[in-house]
């Protein structure tokens, strides 16, 4: 492993990361790399730490030790908020949105201006937002949804949205935990054709279970095997390699 | 300005007309002095429910507390109230003239620092804001920057407001103790308690509640409304938009807290003192009591709820003193199961439907507007 010389390429540096839970280490010791405009993939078993991962570089569980450098800032001292303002974007597992808003007013939200108190009070929906809005929703398939309730969409436009309220953020590191879970067939094609357009430009952290997604997209795949890593490599290298044969791929 | 569509929509602002309406014409013109004074009584509760519309409502920040801000406000005002009242030529019978006559009850021979300021009614202005604002701003620092929120919140509001009870009782010098600061006469020389005095100051309360009610929908419509609703569902989606989820609850939290002081504020001077009963933990649950009534969505409908509420309590209590506890408490549950938006909730949901359908379908075929089957079979609003 590259411990102790960093090339300043890097855009998110994780080293010795290690997490643990009442003595559980659900993230040990763990150190990888992700550079500007590369797409990785974390793969692995229930329970091998990827949605853990993503919570300790976006600050919503705090490491026990280890760092994680973002544009060579450090992000285990920092609060969640003030991580999405560095640029790293989360998306949740289940579609987390707000049912008592219109698409509209949920990606209004995510709009990156006016996010203090007093920012808030007196933030406009000036043309640059709702331009903005428009863009994005139509982007995301929402465009003559805008004034719809949330909580009347399906699951998978739920999942657009959120996607889309990310890509509203404009961040540098995107991480979407699953994407595609839940989604029936035709939706899981759309979507796969939005990621793939929105992950142009930036680099994108993904957990994903489906491997023909993965092979598609994936710049590097990192295997992950009880909270450390198993194999990192293309999706070729990963696939012919015996221990992921052997935990994984083989079940 | 920083509103994005209308000020009111359309079932506002009939809300708003009739609520103005009935606060400013139709009750001063019906109602004695007395009964005024006694809707003047219960809307000091709706300053405190329009706070709670904003915190709990909008925010979901369950606050069991108000009691606490209502009663600074109100403390505040009536430290000032009775410090003119206890001039020396008032009080020239105690053993130390020009102090508030239970510290003479008390033992004590001089007015205490704290008391001082309070002989400027712009100091008492400021302080009815500022002391429950920082205590606010303390209390919620304190707490949602540690994340404490949910249940644990509304027990530790409950602890505060049992607190301050203690203290206020306790320093029964400081404070006029159990009995509270009573007896008192003039604002500025201005004598409050005859019938005409009421009546203007009735009318100085509705209008302070109207523009609390403005300032309430005028942040209901900002960004930072949404915010508050959008948290209330997902607070970590908010986190990763960007958003000090604390800072916005302390916010929400101050500005209930500021509210409610001016309500407990405009008690002290329509009542005529102030006491620990309006401090503790029953009062406090009661305000909340009268936001779920009226709809803790709907800050007219936190007007309507405290001024039925109150009512009720005042007729019922008359008659069966004993069992109107057991009354509020199964009306709070029965709203809370039933109806979780309340009156305005039943108003959005059974009432206003069947009115657009009534207009509609008088739209759609005047002359025979009010037949029934036309309201059956009513046009589809436009």
């Amino acid at each position: 492993m590259l411990i102790g010389h960093q090339p300043k390429e890097f855009l998110l540096a994780v080293e010795a990361l290690t997490v643990s839970f009442d003595g559980f280490k659900a993230v040990n010791n763990l150190s990888f790399y992700v550079e500007e405009n590369e797409i990785r993939v974390i793969i692995g078993p229930n329970g091998a730490g990827k949605t853990t991962v993503l919570d300790l570089i976006c600050g919503k569980t705090k490491a026990t030790s280890g760092s994680i450098q973002f544009r060579g800032k450090e992000l285990t001292k920092l609060k969640e908020n003030e991580i999405v303002q560095t640029g790293v974007g989360r998306k949740f597992q289940t579609p987390s949105v707000f049912e008592d808003l219109t698409v509209f007013e949920n990606l209004e939200i995510s709009y990156p201006r006016g996010r203090s108190v007093f920012g808030s009070l007196t933030f406009q929906r000036d043309s640059a937002v709702k331009q903005r809005v428009e863009e994005v929703a139509e982007m995301i398939f929402l465009k003559d949804r805008l004034d719809t309730y949330a909580d009347q969409l399906s699951h998978g436009q739920k999942q657009w949205l959120e996607i889309g309220m990310l890509l509203i953020q404009d961040p540098d590191l995107l991480m979407l935990d699953e994407p595609v879970a839940g989604m029936s067939v035709s939706e899981r094609a759309k979507t796969a054709e939005l990621l793939k357009r929105i992950i142009k430009d930036r680099s994108v952290l993904v957990i994903e279970h489906d491997m023909k997604f993965v092979e598609d997209i994936a710049h590097k795949v990192t295997v992950l095997h009880q909270g450390q890593i198993l194999s990192e490599g293309t999706m070729e290298k990963v696939k012919n390699d015996p221990k992921v044969i052997e935990v994984y791929l083989g079940h | 300005m920083i509103i994005n569509s209308r000020f009111f929509n359309r079932s506002e602002l009939i809300g708003f007309i009739a609520l103005a309406a009935i606060l400013f014409v139709i009750l001063p013109l019906s109602l004695d002095a007395f009964r005024l004074n006694l809707v003047a009584k219960y809307l000091t509760y709706a300053f405190v429910a329009i706070g709670l519309v904003l915190c709990w409502g909008y925010g979901g920040i369950l606050s069991l507390g108000q009691g606490v801000f209502f009663g600074l406000g109100g403390y505040c005002m009536a430290m000032f109230l009775k410090l003119e009242a206890s001039s020396v030529e008032n009080t020239k019978i105690q053993s130390t003239p020009g102090i508030p006559d239970f510290m003479d009850w008390n033992q004590i021979t001089s007015l205490p620092l704290f008391w001082q300021p309070f002989h400027s009614l712009t100091f008492t202005i400021a302080a009815i804001i500022l002391v429950p604002g920082l205590f606010a701003l303390i209390i919620g620092t304190a707490m949602f920057k540690r994340r404490v929120g949910g249940t644990y919140f509304a027990i530790i509001t409950q602890a505060v407001a049992a607190i301050l009870t203690i203290l206020i009782v306790g320093q029964q010098g400081y404070t006029g103790g159990i009995n509270g600061m009573t007896d008192l006469r003039t604002l500025k020389g201005w004598d409050i308690r005859p019938d005409h005095a009421k009546v203007i100051l009735y009318f100085v309360e509705v209008v302070l509640l109207f523009g609390c009610i403005g300032i309430a929908q005028l942040i209901r419509l900002t960004k930072l409304g949404r915010i508050l609703v959008a948290m209330r569902e997902q607070e970590d989606r908010v986190r990763f938009s960007g958003y000090s989820v604390a800072n916005f609850k302390i916010f929400a939290f101050c500005m209930a807290a500021v509210f409610a002081a001016i309500g407990g504020a405009m008690f002290a001077l329509n009542v005529g003192f102030m006491s620990p009963s309006f401090v503790g933990i029953v009062p406090s649950i009661e305000m909340v009591i009268y936001t779920a009534v009226g709809g803790r969505m709907s800050i007219f409908g936190a007007v309507w709820g405290s001024l039925l509420v109150n009512f009720a309590k005042t007729s019922l209590s008359e008659s069966f003193p004993q069992l109107w506890l057991f009354g509020l408490g199964a009306l709070f549950i029965a709203v809370v199961l039933a109806f979780p938006n309340g009156l305005s909730g039943i108003w959005s949901d059974y009432v206003q439907p069947r009115i657009d359908r009534l207009l509609a379908s008088r739209k759609s075929k005047p002359g025979s507007a009010w037949a029934d089957n036309s309201v059956a079979d009513g046009a589809p609003a436009e």
